[in-house]
């Protein structure tokens, strides 16, 4: 056990380390000019250069890399081009936003999703299963932007049941998460199906119902626990999937998250604060992904760490 | 460049400038006007800082100047000059020495006296390369710059703190933008003390003369302005706070609008519900229309073959449909025929310009050698409309057998594309395109048509470099008698006018704005579409429900 989490911790270092150098690299072979971006249309070229060199633009790529590095290490990620704001104070205010709109988004698409599968398991073959399958299609389909602006519409606009975008209290909270946990319930219910037809299936399903145990305590008792356990464990998976969704939540909800700061600085060529999202963001799927594999036996005990 | 400020309403800041001292401008405010009440804007995009060294946004550009102020500034809702912390001003009469006389007893947020050398460390400042100012440019003609600019100086030579209450400025030529210069953000007065104490976060916590005070800065959600009681100006502002709420989609800050729950929205009315708004009686009767001080154009390379024949720049300028575009994006612009907009000074209201006339646009291609047309590539920013009009011009030019392939890119690409000399044969401008820093002519052409903007990085995407032009330019800013400021106008018409025979650009259209606000915001329609606060000039304007 030690030695497979000293393994996969020195996988993921590497793994974050891989990332830095790609984005980097990619950020650096942009044909777009961060410095121009800092220095206004009415800049010299002399001031230009300037900037450049006190940013440290004009060294050749390896060293720019290199010096990035060295200070990420002492845990600094460099100041915004365009806010002048240190980029760690920038995540840093936007963070509990976006862990807050994960946790609502998980809760409602185990909620939706986890039932639907329940459902339509039990229902198998008739035409309640077809209709949530179809709805769980839709659902992993639908383009967030779109869902997110029919639910604002109608329950914010229309209803009057929420507020329309914001952040503050629970009631800006629904909306958001429901959006993003529609597409995570789709691939749930689907998933929650299969599982459970599964569990159905085996042979103390059979002695449960031999023995005259009623419909409900089968169901509850012993199928859904069996279930819903490897379901649950895609949660850590899941992360990357919602990286890539809050871009797109938080720019429609106007929820203050990092997914938003992204969207800002990647239009505006802000590279220390791309790096920044992307890796806190790296680090999130990294971490999700070794959590779910290190909980994984534990609720399967027929996966062994190695 | 994300921000650029427009202007409207025709205005000569010559005249004012007759070498002798202006009366103080204090009387605009409308004493009947109660003080009160708290409105709420709301901004799609964060709020990058509020230093007016380096603000350069849409969205900060005038939250900045509610916070600070210049030597000059602009009469509320036009473009007519006025000294602000100037009390007064000369200007000797060779045009290049201009001497302010401070207001006495203006106090910084944190409760000092603000005094010339606060002003000379401001400008200081912002010509330092370590301010990294986007703005550093515009005080090129003070002496001095050179050496500050190029690390070799601390202080600009030719500024002078003649008492505490007078402040000298020695420029190296005549400059009749001078006075616009010193009413822009960039020159705006800001204390030492606190600029030391913050560093490189001073643009969070800023402090500065202006009419409000930051009171709560929550990074990413919401910035909430104070009124500053102790504003030098009596009577301003009239509004007790302003709450601006960032990070909201246009869509949903006007939906929010519609439920009463915000006043303003900071982005405007969003394209895809601009006919909804104004078919619906009551809330266009809630949107002000104004100018604006943009053109929108089409650039052609002239470095490159086929645009370095300008039959071919011609043809193209002739083949555009214009009236077509500006009926695609719902009439919020109007044509435009040179690069200056009508409501510029030295826009030659007889220009005729080209006429939209295929069967002559396919003979000047024909007379360019051309006869079947070419393939060309053109570029656009690709945020809506800006690709359905590329789509328009693409069809314009197939119409006389210009094949051209549309290169859809962010901003940030276009723009660097611009900048290379082989990057783009033609680009069009729009969601980058020219807004005037400050409503004069020669604004619209350094950095966009003439030779210093031609150079790799620069904005002149044209390539267009004519010494004589460069030079006839240099001659027009220095009439800086204001007797003489009809002459200097139409130096610059010619200017213009000698540009559109060379035609470089298209001219496609003129935005217009659009500003929609709540039923209770109160004052002149002018203070909505002001040309140089936008959206709104926030000191100036009131609430009904407190009246």
């Amino acid at each position: 056990m030690i030695a497979y989490l000293g393994r996969r911790l020195i996988q993921s270092l590497l793994i974050l380390l891989g990332v830095s150098l790609i984005t980097f690299a990619l950020l650096y072979l942009l044909p777009a000019d961060p410095v121009r971006q800092i220095a206004g249309r009415s800049a010299t070229p002399e001031t230009v250069e300037n900037i450049r060199r006190q940013l440290g633009l004009d060294q050749p790529f390896v060293v720019q890399y290199w010096h990035y590095l060295t200070r990420l290490i002492g845990g600094d990620l460099g100041r915004s081009y365009i806010q002048r704001s240190e980029v760690t104070e920038l995540i840093v205010s936007r963070l509990p936003a976006s862990l807050l709109l994960m946790v609502g988004a998980i809760l409602c698409e185990l909620a939706i999703g986890l039932t639907m599968g329940l459902v339509a398991a039990v229902k198998r073959g008739t035409a309640t299963d077809q209709t949530l399958m179809v709805a769980s299609f839709v659902g992993v389909s639908a383009p967030q932007f779109v869902v997110g602006l029919l639910l604002l519409y109608v329950f914010a606009v229309r209803l009057g049941w929420f507020p329309i975008g914001g952040y503050g209290s629970w009631r800006h909270l629904v909306l958001p998460s429901l959006t993003m946990g529609i597409l995570g319930a789709g691939w749930y219910a689907r998933m929650m199906r299969s599982s459970m037809i599964d569990v159905l299936r085996q042979d103390y399903m059979r002695t449960a119902r031999a023995k005259g145990l009623a419909r409900g305590a089968i169901l509850f008792r012993h199928a859904l626990p069996n279930a819903i356990l490897p379901v649950v464990a895609m949660i850590g998976i899941d992360i990357g999937v919602f990286m890539g969704g809050i871009v797109v939540v938080e720019s429609v909800f106007g929820w203050p998250g990092i997914g938003q700061l992204a969207w800002q600085a990647i239009q505006r060529v802000d590279i220390p604060i791309i790096m920044g999202v992307t890796l806190v963001s790296a680090f999130a799927i990294v971490l999700g992904n070794l959590l779910a594999d290190i909980i994984a036996p534990f609720i399967d005990p027929r996966i062994k760490l190695r | 460049m994300r921000r650029f400020l427009a202007s409207t309403v025709a205005a000569s800041a010559l005249a004012l400038m007759l070498g002798m001292a202006s009366a103080r401008a204090d009387d605009a405010v409308d004493p009947n006007v109660k003080q009160g009440g708290a409105i709420t804007i709301t901004y799609k995009d964060d709020v990058a800082t509020l230093d007016p060294a380096i603000g350069y946004d849409w969205q900060n550009w005038s939250m900045i100047k509610s916070l600070f102020d210049g030597l000059m500034d602009y009469e509320p809702g036009t473009t007519k000059l006025k000294p602000d912390l100037a009390e007064s001003y000369e200007i000797s009469p060779d045009g290049k020495t201009f001497t302010f006389k401070l207001r006495h007893g203006v106090k910084f947020h944190n409760g000092r006296e603000m005094t010339a050398d606060d002003v000379k460390y401001s400008l200081d400042r912002v010509t330092n390369p370590k301010t990294q100012s986007p703005g550093a440019g515009f005080f090129g003609s003070i002496k001095g710059y050179d050496d500050v600019a190029a690390g070799k100086a601390d202080s600009l030579s030719g500024v002078t703190v003649v008492d505490p209450y007078t402040i000298k400025f020695e420029l190296v030529r005549p400059d009749a933008t001078f006075l616009h210069v010193m009413a822009i953000n960039f020159s705006h007065v800001v204390p030492k003390e606190e600029v030391e104490k913050y560093g490189a976060d001073f643009g969070k916590h800023p402090v500065g003369t202006g009419a409000f005070k930051l009171a709560e800065w929550t990074l990413g959600q919401r910035i909430v302005f104070e009124r500053n009681p102790d504003y030098w100006h009596k009577g301003l502002p009239h509004l007790d706070k302003i709450t601006f709420e960032i990070g909201q989609e246009p869509i949903v800050a006007l939906l929010r609008l519609q439920k009463g729950e915000i006043d303003v929205p900071g982005d405007g009315i969003p394209p895809a519900k601009f006919q909804e708004v104004m078919s619906d009686p009551e809330q266009k009767a809630r949107v002000v229309v104004g100018g604006q001080l943009h053109t929108g154009y089409i650039t052609m390379n002239t470095t490159m073959a086929p645009f370095d024949n300008v039959k071919v720049r011609q043809a193209v300028n002739m083949a555009i449909n214009k009236d077509r575009i500006v009926q695609m994006i719902n009439n919020r612009a109007v044509p435009a025929n040179q690069p200056l907009p009508p409501s510029m000074p030295g826009y030659d209201k007889a220009f005729k310009g080209y006429a939209y006339d295929v069967a002559k646009a396919k003979a000047l291609l024909a007379e360019a050698g051309h006869p079947d047309g070419f393939e060309t590539q053109l570029f656009a920013m690709n945020t809506d409309p800006n690709p359905r009009i590329a789509q328009a011009i693409q069809q314009d030019l197939a119409a006389i057998g210009i094949k051209a392939s549309i290169q859809s890119l962010a901003q940030a690409n276009v723009i660097a594309a611009g900048g290379d000399k082989a990057g783009a044969p033609m680009i069009w401008s729009g969601g980058m395109a020219w807004i005037a820093d400050f409503p004069d002519p020669s604004n619209f052409y350094g950095p966009i048509l003439g030779c210093a903007g031609a150079v790799p990085g620069g904005w002149n995407w044209s390539w267009y470099c004519n010494k004589d032009l460069d030079a006839k330019a240099a001659e027009a800013d220095s009439v800086v008698d204001p007797a003489k400021s009809a002459d200097r106008e139409k130096m610059w018409s010619a200017i213009y006018d000698k540009i559109m025979e060379d035609a470089p650009w298209a001219p496609v259209f003129n935005e217009q704005r659009f500003t929609l606000k709540s039923a209770r915001m109160g004052g002149a329609d002018n203070l909505y579409v002001d040309p140089v606060h936008i959206p709104i000039n926030y000191d100036n304007v009131y609430v009904k429900d407190v009246q």
